[in-house]
């Protein structure tokens, strides 16, 4: 499904972010990339919907290495991929039904993304999925009156509308309180269960990542220094994966 | 308290800079000359005010008899002004979309930013002669005019405003896989469109009294009766235009409010 092979980054010629990143997802569970800050979980995840330049290496997605993607047939892949984004990345002068239905923009032209000629089928699903994540009454609110908690289901609405076969989500829940954090982990791990897809999520509180993700990956310093079950995340793990041990107890 | 001691010579807290008070004293310098050389005195104003009153004195009371022509000048101004700044901001939109250096590559955003640089070279009044001497008199000259100016003015503006447009929401909507037109119409578009309709109607407004005043050098409006009236000494119907001229751009005030009151947010 998305396999990962030995992806390189650099921003800066010779100074790598990531330093070979050899990865296989499967299945319809939610991975979680754990880290320290600045240790390229961003980065690793904006690769694969090439968001980022990649600098070496391979992400085969669907059966075609995405690096080499371009045009028309990039955006094909990228349509495939949901994402969702820490600070929710909505466009704050639409309504919430113009970003779920920004979901749908892979398959629309632009003349009637401007003349908002949607499918009526992708406004009916639309509809619905405001009803799933509790939005009913709020299809033409403006995107900027929402709270946090509201607006990352707005973001994860529109990452569903696109039909992923995959979904990436960049830190969703740093910028919310832990009830809503909660609840956005819930949400996300119901859309893994229906939707039957895997999710990837870059987190950086621990324990929730334990809580909801079947695996856990520990990144650091540009490597991959775990993968494996939440079981397997230990005192020694994690100071392999942040280094020190005071912030443990 | 402590006796207030002198501050130790090691301390400088405020540093003087030689170059500034120099450049203040040549500004001063330069000014007297300039004063001095263009007979610029208080004499001189005095004699300049008994003119004036004669001048003054000859404007009341204001002249309506001609209101026919009047309404003729202002009614073309009025049609300058809005054709002028419609073409100004059709043109301008694809121009700020292809100056603004966030989405564009520096190969098209630099002859981009010269042509829109070039329209705003020159005062509206220039590009008017020039449009005079190209197609002749009347308002087709004055409109070309105005709309290179709106060009040059309002195309600026449109950049600035989509540099400065929150990328997150651009990255976000390119995520879904849309195109780079889909990225503009759903991403970029939803970020500018209230300011464009603030600069718009500002630059209606800008036209409103620029095409009273390229009317001088022939090129339509109400800027030529005003500028014959001047000619043919008839100074009170000079003010009855001046009035008028007034009360248009009151009007074209009222009207750029009503218009960010409407669009408001």
């Amino acid at each position: 499904m998305l396999a990962i092979k030995n992806l390189v980054k650099e921003y800066v010629p010779g100074k790598p972010v990531l330093r070979g990143i050899s990865l296989d997802i499967e299945g319809s569970d939610i991975t979680a990339i754990i880290g320290p800050s600045g240790t390229g979980k961003s980065t690793l995840i904006r690769c694969i919907n090439r968001l980022v330049e990649p600098t070496a290496g391979e992400i085969v997605f669907e059966g075609r290495d995405v690096v080499q993607l371009s045009g028309s047939e990039l955006r094909l892949a990228r349509s495939r991929i949901g994402m969702v984004f820490q600070e929710y990345n909505l466009v704050e002068r639409l309504s919430v039904m113009e970003n779920l239905l920004t979901g749908c923009l892979g398959k629309t032209s632009a003349w009637k993304a401007f003349m908002r000629k949607f499918d009526a089928d992708d406004i009916c699903r639309a509809w619905e999925m405001l009803e799933i994540v509790g939005l009913t009454g709020f299809a033409n609110a403006r995107a900027d009156s929402l709270s946090g908690g509201q607006r990352q289901r707005v973001g994860i609405s529109r990452a569903v509308m696109q039909r992923p076969a995959l979904l990436l989500a960049d830190e969703p829940t740093s910028s919310l309180d832990p009830k809503t954090s909660v609840e956005i982990m819930e949400l996300l791990a119901r859309v893994a269960e229906t939707k039957n897809i895997p999710v990837i999520i870059n987190m950086h509180d621990v324990d929730l990542a334990r809580r909801f993700a079947k695996r856990i990956i520990g990144m650091a310093g540009g490597h991959v220094v775990y993968d494996g079950p939440p079981d397997g995340l230990s005192d020694d793990v994690l100071k392999t994966i942040y280094g020190g041990e005071s912030w443990l107890h | 308290m402590s006796t207030t001691a002198p501050v130790p010579a090691y301390i400088k807290p405020f540093q003087a800079s030689p170059l500034a008070r120099a450049g203040w004293v040549v500004l001063i310098v330069y000014l007297a000359w300039a004063m001095s050389s263009l007979d610029f005195n208080y004499a001189r104003f005095v004699t300049g005010l008994d003119n004036g009153a004669k001048f003054i004195h000859r404007m009341f009371p204001p002249n309506f008899e001609r209101w026919d022509l009047l309404v003729k000048g202002l009614t073309e101004s009025l049609q300058m002004a809005f054709i002028a700044s419609f073409l100004g901001v059709i043109i301008s939109l694809p121009l700020g979309l292809l100056a603004a250096r966030n989405l564009m590559p520096v190969v098209v955003t630099w002859p981009v930013r010269l042509i829109v640089i070039a329209c705003r070279s020159f005062h509206p009044v220039i590009v008017a002669i020039v449009c005079v001497k190209a197609v002749g008199f009347g308002a087709l000259a004055g409109i070309i005019a105005l709309t290179v100016a709106s060009i040059g003015f309002v195309g600026k503006l449109f950049a600035e405003a989509i540099e400065e447009i929150s990328m997150k929401q651009i990255e976000a909507v390119r995520a879904t896989g849309a195109s780079f037109m889909n990225v503009v119409v759903f991403g970029v578009v939803p970020q500018v469109m209230f300011r464009f309709i603030g600069f718009s109607a500002y630059e209606t407004d800008a036209n409103l009294r620029n095409s009273t005043m390229v009317g001088i050098v022939g090129a339509g409006g109400i800027g030529g009766t005003l500028f014959a009236a001047f000619q043919r000494f008839d100074y009170d119907y000079v003010f009855a235009i001046v009035l008028s001229i007034i009360g248009l751009i009151m009007v074209g005030e009222v009207l750029q409010l009503w218009v960010k009151k409407v669009f408001k947010q």
